[in-house]
């Protein structure tokens, strides 16, 4: 009895039941009729620029200004990568470009984005200035542990093979003191004679970073690191004369907005 | 840590001035002022208004300079206060309540947990197209329930600058519990930064306002206590999820200011009663990102009602709110001292505070903030047994503050595999426990826009929040609630429809089923008449509050026909529960996770009712 009263609500409330509102139906997410706003806006625009590297080195033989810098600008799914790395020598006027890539980058995993687009290489100083442009796929994220990882692969306009791998991590020993090791190697697949780099794994660098985060956008830290050369790469530059090995004590700042 | 310095006398002479003024009808124009509800300890608050049933109430909105903690703050305030005025409204009458928007952008004001025809539901979008700059919208509704409630903007990010205010509904008939007077207590979440750089800032480093991570120091003290082996294999699984165990608030005291009724804990909100009467507090969650763990040191609180609804009294100790939810306490202090009413934030990185007290002034003890709990691997949905003997790990327990867990010395209680099995003995505030597995994860993870799922899915309605689970005295957990009414829809469910609830932490993405809002092609359809069970679970690590607007959720909570009916739930890490919806309110309907900055992020749908 009660059951059948229910039954004979619903049905005439369906009857009566009008949409004044509701309208038709659309195949927004809301489903609202057009012109109204979205309800909330989960795919806006977002970007960050962090200068993970910008420090002074100090050694035996050279002092040099460094900078590595990454940032990104796009929703959650695409984004334009920027990324540059590279140095000033204070003495002789000499430097490196070592990396300014331009990239489109999509999330293809939860922690991962998969980068792919074009980037400008140079060193400049005495004699003879090379460069070149290089189109670049790369993969940038998380892996398991926390390691930051960023790998590529370059292939040169003439037609020279490289890849590059660069690994850090955030140990922290209080909440605002972080001790940042990092890992960077280089392995080209054939001798690049201009850039001083010869076939196979031509350099590992090694360097640790202590920062203090005054706030998490701004953080000097103090560091070491350790450069070795390679195989042909350090045979190429024992003909030159330059030490295959070196060791830097650094400072610098890491911010970021 | 004991208590904060007041200055009674600048205090006393505010109330007596406020009071003049007040009855002057000054109030309104004076900016930095408090609602004359939280205002007055006596307690305007107490009884019905004095409005004549169906008078129609005006808001105001409009930004003002504040001061939170002495500081002040361009706030969006609501007849000139944050929060704004308590509405009171009667059971049976026709609201209307005419909105004047003076923002200079568009706004809305939702009444939350409220019944209404979906017009008037206040969801800019999906209900209606939002009010506009200068214009007024009325609000016109029948009011159909009574209890206590609140009302906020659903625009944007504005809920977080102060747009919200309490909302009480006078029953028709008499409730069946006494008390002498009544208080809201209305919780919230102050930032002076702007929302949208809060935002902007845990988009490029969702980890910016956590200052509460494991350190290397821990890691040692970890390692003293469980051995090498044990420490590393848990930091390894932990790593491996590529999660911190320390996520407990995605936005904590770093930035937030806690308030009482609108008040920083230096400020200490007051609330006077003489000894021996009842004293109803009206408990309402209307901070954006941050839950409470709330308590009285000395008085038990007994919970008459959650989320508007009657429930079968219940005595505790203390109670963990989730964002939006309401729950009405009523305490009985019989001597004639202060008592700290302390609403400690989840994460314990600050605390709300204020004082119930015979007189004006009195002070008690601030109790310190306890240590910030872990997420374990039962938060991580992690299978136990495939983790092989891991003891101390599975369990923040095994890391909490209060010494009683010794996880040394219970193998029997404290290890994976005795949870695994989902049957260990539990012993409250002594042994952490873990309601049995019910389901498991399928081979969808969801796509790019999650980062894991819950392969173990639990019953935890019978656990305590996060951070509870060992305090050493009684914590009202949601299978203490039975509804009181005896109107239980008897159909049984017609359809049953499962949602995820996931997201990406290192994006901060938030969705369900691994899509954000903006990804869906439509609304989720509900069959106007039918009744659903819906049963979600939840992937992610955090707790998430979800809310559907315009129906009740009947929380699955075990006890039959007396089963609560809430507008709000808070969902468990890992979890996997069920809700009863009786689908009677046609219309399109928002339905979200009510952390506000999830939402946002895309944790949130249309259910179209047709
Ligand atoms: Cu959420």
């Amino acid at each position: 009895m009660k059951i059948t009263a229910r039954a004979v609500l619903i049905a005439v409330s369906l009857l009566a039941f009008e949409l004044p509102v509701l309208g038709e139906e659309t195949s927004t997410p809301s489903g609202a009729p057009p012109g109204w706003p979205d309800p909330i806006e989960d795919s806006g625009i977002h970007s960050l620029v962090l200068v993970d590297q910008l420090e002074y080195w100090g050694s035996d033989e050279q002092d040099a200004l460094r900078w590595d810098l990454i940032s990104w600008v796009g929703g959650d799914y695409h984004r334009l990568w920027i990324k540059t790395e590279g140095e000033v020598l204070t003495a002789g006027a000499g430097g490196e470009l070592e990396l300014f890539d331009l990239q489109y980058g999509r999330l293809i995993a939860p922690f991962w984005d998969l980068l792919v687009g074009a980037g400008y290489q140079r060193v400049w100083g005495p004699g003879s200035d090379p460069d070149h442009l290089y189109a670049v796929v790369g993969v940038q994220g998380l892996a398991p542990q926390w390691f930051e990882v960023d790998a590529n692969l370059r292939l040169s306009e003439k037609g020279d093979l490289s890849a590059d791998l660069e690994a850090e991590y955030d140990l922290l020993l209080t909440q605002r003191l972080v001790l940042q090791p990092r890992f960077e190697t280089s392995l080209a697949l054939q001798e690049v004679e201009e850039f001083g780099v010869g076939e196979g794994f031509n350099a590992v660098r090694l360097g640790a970073r202590l920062r203090y985060e005054i706030r998490r956008e701004f953080a000097p830290y103090i560091g070491v690191t350790w450069n070795r050369k390679l195989g042909d790469t350090a045979d190429l530059a024992r003909e030159e004369g330059e030490d295959v090995e070196d060791f830097s004590l650094i400072a610098g700042v890491r911010l970021w907005f | 840590m004991n208590s904060f310095p007041t200055p009674l006398d600048s205090l006393a002479n505010r109330r007596q001035f406020l009071r003049y003024i007040s009855a002057t009808g000054l109030l309104a124009t004076l900016d930095g002022l408090l609602p004359a509800w939280a205002r007055e300890p006596a307690g305007l608050a107490t009884g019905p208004a004095a409005r004549a049933p169906g008078e129609p109430i005006d808001l105001f909105l409009r930004w003002q300079d504040l001061a939170f903690g002495g500081r002040r703050g361009r706030a969006i305030t609501l007849n000139g206060t944050v929060p704004g005025p308590l509405l009171r409204l009667r059971e049976g009458e026709d609201a209307t309540i005419r909105v004047h928007n003076e923002l200079g952008e568009d706004s809305s004001v939702h009444w939350h947990g409220i019944l209404v025809p979906f017009e008037m539901d206040g969801v800019p979008g999906v209900s209606f197209p939002g009010i506009r700059a200068g214009e007024t919208f009325t609000y016109r509704f029948p009011v159909r329930q009574s209890g206590t409630y609140w009302y906020h903007s659903h625009s944007g990010l504005q809920e977080q600058l102060g747009h919200y205010g309490p909302l009480i509904i006078d029953p028709a008939e008499p409730e069946p519990y006494r008390y002498d007077r009544e208080y809201v207590v209305m919780l919230s979440d102050w930032t002076f930064e702007n929302p949208y750089k809060v935002l902007a800032k845990l988009k490029k480093l969702s980890a910016y306002y956590n200052f509460q991570q494991r350190t290397v120091g821990d890691f040692f003290r970890d390692m003293s206590e469980d051995g090498l082996a044990l420490t590393v294999k848990e930091r390894l699984a932990w790593g491996n999820m590529r999660m911190s165990p320390t996520d407990i608030a995605d936005i904590t005291g770093y930035t937030y200011t806690y308030l009482v009724n609108g008040l920083a804990p230096g400020d200490n909100w007051t609330g006077l009663f003489a000894p021996g009467e009842r004293v109803r507090l009206r408990l309402i969650n209307a901070a954006t990102m941050s839950y409470f763990n709330v308590r009285i040191p000395g008085l038990p609180m007994t919970v008459v009602q959650a989320d508007g609804q009657d429930v079968q009294p219940v005595e505790t100790d203390e109670l963990q709110i989730a964002v939006a939810e309401t729950f009405d306490v009523i305490v009985h202090p019989r001597e004639d001292r202060a008592y700290t009413l302390f609403a400690e934030a989840m994460d314990r990185s600050g605390f709300g505070r204020g004082t119930l007290a015979p007189r004006p002034g009195m002070t008690a003890p601030v109790p310190g903030l306890r240590e910030r709990p872990l997420r374990t691997m039962v938060d991580m949905g992690m299978d136990m047994s495939a983790m092989g003997s891991m003891r101390g790990m599975e369990m923040g327990g095994g890391k909490m503050p209060s010494g009683a867990a010794d996880h040394g010395d219970h193998p029997g209680q404290m290890t994976g595999m005795a949870m695994g099995e989902g049957e260990q003995a539990c012993v409250p505030g002594m042994t952490p426990c873990t309601g049995p597995e019910v389901g498991r994860h399928g081979p969808d993870t969801h796509g790019p826009g999650n980062t894991s799922v819950a392969r173990v899915q639990r019953d935890r309605l019978g656990e305590p929040g996060t951070g509870l689970e060992q305090v050493g005295h009684r914590v009202l957990v949601y299978t203490d609630l039975r509804r009181l009414a005896d109107d239980f829809d008897e159909r049984p469910a017609d359809r049953e429809m499962e949602l995820h609830l996931t997201g990406n932490m290192e994006r901060y993405m938030w969705s369900f089923d691994g899509k954000k809002f903006s990804e869906v092609q439509g609304p989720i359809k509900f069959n106007y008449g039918e009744r659903l069970r819906l049963t979600m679970v939840n992937d992610t690590m955090m707790e998430h509050p979800i809310h559907l607007h315009g129906m009740w959720m009947e929380l699955e909570n075990g006890h039959g026909r007396r089963i609560p009916r809430k507008h709000t739930i808070s969902v468990k890490p890992a979890e996997r529960l069920s809700v009863l919806i009786a689908v009677d309110a046609p219309g399109r309907w928002a339905f979200h996770c009510h952390l506000l900055y999830h939402m946002d992020m895309g944790m949130f749908r249309v259910v179209r009712v047709s």
